[in-house]
């Protein structure tokens, strides 16, 4: 970054987008109405395991507006993607829609009707009458666990010997957590437009990888990314359950070929939980044990999650496990077990985020065995390297995060005894925990022009899902070019941009903006090559001498010509530039860092908990948007709120359908269950990292905040939860048995 | 769309009309729960019978202290009522505490108490229900069953609690509800007006085919009385009752003259506990005394697989809105 132009870059500024968004010009994937556009509605399972042995349709062809209707004996052929992250065409489930008869799931695609108008299109599909032949279901990750055991997962690691550590030591704790299906349910349903011209694809779909879903359709269809585009410009969120392509997205591309005109397809809520990814099931077994001094000397972390039947999907549970804590002799694995779900996907922070709720539950549990206070245990255990890969961190301020997050949340005030802090009639609990999360960098290309009406243009196809991408690359263009936010458009979400990094894994920030500051700076050595050329305004001069500077041009003697300028004098149209910029090297370990400090109240006499106080400190490396930066980390402890109190997609156990599948029994937390939120942000450039010292911020402020508030239940209550949500009824006591089913 | 005829009515009689006694018709007030089963294809009336037209929007107070209310009313009018809160404020806390504001703009009085339950079976449209096709069993029965389930006036047909709050504080305010149809005008003790599942878990209220609810008519205020709604729940809001309580308690000194005690949450129907009110009359108010009395209300309670909690909650909804209103009362 330059220095000209330092108080741009962590500065909070508004959103750029903020005035669309407002006045309801953003344009979402469902706002596309194309002319002679149809709309189709799908027929879902209401099995979950079985096959598909009649589809009678005549009622529904009867039915006013309908166009067509498409099932597994009606439908194009399509074509498997190798769903290779690498290869850039990944999708979660790699079954076809309509591939066959089979039902793997409740809320499966097996029809897809279109009519001239939505409310017809479900009108018709209600007449579609499905038979099944229905096969017994498993339901839950102890039914499938039970009936087909579990498959070995990835993202395994050993180092020393765990067991013999653990059978030596002084202190041990045993303990084993649950985490239930938790789903996305971003505000804007999954989505999708298409239309094809000329045998070329155009496609508005809700995601957050538009060269990736590029990839994939073109798998899909066999035909040449060049002839397809996807475009996002906005999406109403998506917490990483719209990084990949879903089969509605395919299907609706695919009946729009056939019937040469555009279709849409809303996912209605109900299939939000179903047909398009969630959080798994998992069950974690910590085993922890430390010497007479309090040290760690034996981890093992042991994950199964659920997964579908069409596909493995693991949830990394043991992700941080492997670095965190200081410990020569540690093993984590993962596996999975298929049930009647559709496939799960990555959900904001998968494996950290459950699996910091074990991690960080057990440090709990194991400090108090220990003797210890769960802050001075942690500082006393952190690692200062990362002993997974051998690696120094780039950048570590753990011991400082927890401890200003300790000193501004009043730790030192706790007494420990359970139960001990009470304020008229609630109880107070103090807890905490340790958040972490990977940071990643990956190749970018991005392209930046000056233009003579001194404006700048930059592009870029990554997305901003709403976490503020738009901002931060205008930030970027601005700090490099001098030219002012309200001077620079930024134009993101469309596959045929050069390409940029799905929004996720909270790579966008530090992949992104070094190639956008790339493409700046070649378009400022291409305004050069114009100032100092033939003509030019500082024709005859050497490129080196000249400096930017108040949105132009500065040559050693003080001669300065703004841009608009250098462009005009040789009649140019803009100066443009482009740039690549690789993946992170492996020189370091390169890690996020934090702590998040929860007060709880708990009234035993209205069996009435929540959560009163949060404060987190994290540490990202340098924070370039103040305001959406903490936007972020807010936004993500309301959300380990509700993981915490809340969250669980529920399954009827005897057919494996979700139950409370709508946005009023699918708790999240509202407005009245947020507490004050104090966000401390170390902004400390991890320049080993990349120029702008950023490592990215959306997934690590859920990691260890349901843990922080299940270490405060325990210190209120003296009840140590392992199974989230905490709710009501797990706290109560005297709770009678029941007497019927 | 599934089409349906639609007729607008501009007065209680022509609404009754234009409905005739067939069940496939509905009145449309401010549609929060029929056009949500209607989009979800639970409900599918061959017609609907607009009644937002029809004068049925005041608020008045009759000769004898009893407060008419029309059932066109919004909840929100009905919770900000100046004489709903002084007289009723169990009323206006229960209003309050349900759904959200956009919701209580658009719903009615009349609307509220003709909600349907929220068991999720009833919604899917898919499993076995006796109230959406009767015969077919009860899903909530042995499957989810922690949220939307009661605990008190279950039949083996049916065990969705119902989901109103405003109907809990009118219990036990007491109320008649005023209705027209083809045979006329009559009136309904509101007490009997909604109905135990029991074999028939389908037929729900009182009501005749063909017949609206023009008002609610709240008995007169009991003199000297403080009353209150405490609503226990999983979230701070937007969340139906797990378990509530709505209170009225006439004092003299420490000295419980009279008591009104309702539940909801725990109930398949808005439910009124008399014989918590008969151990609170006469006594001296004391945290002992609620509890003692509060375990009453659950004496013949059936706990089912996931909702056995509710039988304390409900009894600690009745002890701390007791303790705090007679605490309040004598501050």
């Amino acid at each position: 970054m330059s220095d000209q132009s330092r108080s741009i870059i962590g500065a909070g500024v508004p959103r750029i987008d903020g005035p669309d968004k407002l006045s309801g010009r953003a344009n979402y994937a469902a706002d596309n109405l194309p002319p002679g556009l149809t709309y189709g509605y799908g027929v879902f399972s209401t099995i979950a395991s079985g096959r598909v042995t009649d589809i009678e349709l005549d009622d529904a062809r009867d039915m006013p507006g309908v166009v067509d209707i498409y099932h597994h004996g009606h439908f194009p052929t399509l074509y498997h993607t190798p769903s290779s992250l690498a290869q850039g065409n990944k999708v979660e489930e790699t079954r076809l829609p309509f591939e066959d008869d089979r039902v793997y799931y409740a809320g499966q695609f097996v029809a897809l009707v279109v009519a001239d108008t939505f409310e017809n299109a479900r009108a018709a599909a209600r007449r579609v009458k499905v038979s099944y032949a229905e096969e017994p279901t498993l339901a839950t990750l102890e039914q499938g666990i039970e009936a087909n055991g579990t498959q070995p997962g990835s993202g395994n690691h050993s180092r020393g010997d765990a067991p013999a550590a653990f059978d030596s030591a002084a202190t041990t704790v045993d303990v084993t957590y649950r985490t239930p299906v938790e789903t996305h349910n971003p505000m804007e349903m999954h989505a999708s437009t298409a239309w094809w011209q000329r045998g070329e694809l155009t496609i508005f779909d809700a995601s957050q990888g538009v060269v990736v879903a590029k990839g994939a359709l073109s798998k899909i269809f066999a035909m040449s990314p060049e002839r397809i585009t996807v475009h996002a410009p906005y999406i109403g969120s998506g917490f990483g359950g719209k990084l990949w392509t879903w089969p509605h997205a395919i299907a609706t591309a695919a009946v729009s070929r056939e019937l040469g005109r555009p279709v849409q397809l809303v996912v209605p809520r109900r299939e939000m939980f179903t047909t398009v990814g969630h959080r798994p099931e998992t069950r974690q077994r910590l085993r922890l044990a430390t010497d007479e001094n309090g040290k760690l000397v034996s981890v093992r972390h042991e994950s199964i999650n659920t997964t579908s039947f069409t596909d493995q999907y693991v949830e990394t549970c043991g992700s941080v496990t492997k670095s965190l804590y200081r410990c020569p002799d540690l093993t984590v694995s993962h596996a999975t077990t298929q049930v009647n779900r559709g496939t799960p996907t990555s959900m904001r922070a998968p494996g950290a985020a459950p699996g910091l709720f074990a991690l960080e539950s057990a440090i709990d549990e194991m400090a108090l065995a220990a003797g210890a206070d769960p802050v001075q245990f942690r500082l006393d255990n952190y690692a200062s390297r990362d002993e997974s890969k051998d690696l120094d961190f780039s950048s570590n301020h753990i011991v400082e995060a927890t401890n200003r997050a300790a000193e501004k949340f009043g730790w030192a005030d706790r007494t420990p005894g359970v139960g001990s802090m009470r304020d008229g009639r609630e109880i107070v609990g103090y807890g905490m925990a340790a958040c972490n999360w990977e940071a990643l960098k990956m190749a970018c290309d991005a392209r930046v022009s000056i233009r003579a009406d001194g404006t700048a243009f930059a592009s870029c196809a990554t997305q901003d899902i709403g976490t503020g991408t738009y901002t931060i690359v205008a930030q970027t263009v601005s700090d490099v070019t001098g030219i002012p936010l309200d001077r620079i458009t930024v134009k993101l979400g469309d596959s045929s941009y050069p390409d940029g990094p799905v929004s996720g894994g909270s790579w966008a920030t530090a992949t992104t903006l070094p190639a956008i500051a790339g493409a700046a700076r070649n378009a400022l050595d291409e305004m050069k090559r114009y100032a100092t050329g033939t003509g030019g305004v500082f024709a005859g001069a050497a490129s080196d001498d000249l400096e930017v500077s108040d949105g132009g041009l500065r040559n050693a003697d003080g001669k300065h010509s703004d841009f608009a300028a250098i462009l005009d004098a040789g009649r140019y149209g803009s100066a443009d530039g482009e740039a690549h910029t690789k993946a992170a090297d492996s020189e370091y370990s390169y890690r996020s860092f934090g702590a998040h400090f929860v007060e709880v109240r708990w009234d035993p006499g209205i069996s009435r908990l929540r959560v009163a106080r949060v404060v987190s400190a994290i540490d990202v490396g340098r924070v370039i948007n103040e305001t959406t930066a903490r936007n972020q980390v807010e936004g993500a402890v309301v959300m380990g709120i509700g993981m915490g109190l809340f969250e669980a997609t529920e399954y009827d156990e005897r057919n494996a359908r979700p139950v409370n599948n709508d946005y009023a029994e699918y708790l999240v937390p509202v407005h009245a269950d947020q507490p004050e939120i104090d966000v401390i942000l170390l902004d400390y450039p991890d320049t080993k990292f990349n120029e702008y010292g950023a490592r990215g911020i959306g997934e690590i402020g859920i990691t260890g905040l349901a843990a922080a508030v299940a270490n405060a239940v325990y210190h209120a209550t003296g009840k140590r939860i392992r199974e989230l949500p905490i709710t009501l009824d797990k706290l109560m006591e005297d709770v009678p048995a029941a007497q019927s089913a | 769309m599934r089409n349906f005829d639609y007729a607008r009515a501009e007065s209680a009689h022509q609404a009754v009309a234009a409905h005739g006694t067939d069940r496939e018709v509905s009145f449309l007030a401010g549609g929060t729960t029929l056009l949500d089963l209607v989009k979800l294809d639970v409900m599918q009336p061959q017609k609907v019978v607009d009644i937002n037209r029809v004068d049925l929007d005041g608020i008045e107070r009759l000769d004898d202290g009893r407060l008419r209310i029309g059932a066109m009313v919004t909840n929100t009018a009905l919770a900000r009522d100046q004489r709903v809160i002084n007289d009723y404020a169990v009323l206006s806390q229960a209003l309050l505490a349900g759904a959200s504001t956009q919701l209580r703009n658009k719903a009615t009085t009349g609307g509220n108490m003709m909600q349907r339950v929220r068991c999720p079976y009833f919604r899917d449209g898919v499993s076995a229900c006796n109230k959406r096709e009767p015969g077919s069993g009860c899903s909530a029965i042995g499957g989810v069953n922690r949220s939307v389930h009661a605990v008190l006036g279950t039949s083996d047909q049916c065990i969705a609690s119902h989901p109103s709050d405003m109907c809990v504080a009118m219990i036990a305010i007491g109320a008649t509800v005023q209705v027209e149809g083809p045979e006329g005008q009559r009136e309904i003790d509101f007490a009997d007006f909604h109905l135990l599942p029991g074999e028939t878990p389908a037929r729900e209220h009182a009501l005749e085919p063909g017949e609206l609810i023009t008002h609610v008519t709240l008995d007169a205020p009991i003199t000297g009385s403080q009353s209150a709604y405490l609503k226990l729940r999983d979230r701070q809001s937007y969340q139906f009752a797990l378990a509530s309580s709505a209170v009225i308690v006439q004092m003299d000194g420490d000295t419980i003259t009279q008591a009104r005690v309702a539940l909801g949450g725990v109930g398949t129907k808005p439910w009124r506990a008399p014989e918590v009110e008969a151990a609170l009359k006469g006594k001296s108010a004391s945290e002992r005394l609620f509890a003692d009395a509060a375990g009453r209300a659950f004496e013949n309670a059936t706990a089912y697989s996931q909702n056995a909690y509710k039988i304390p909650l409900g009894q600690q909804a009745i002890v701390r809105n007791l303790a705090d209103l007679i605490d309040s009362t004598a501050a």
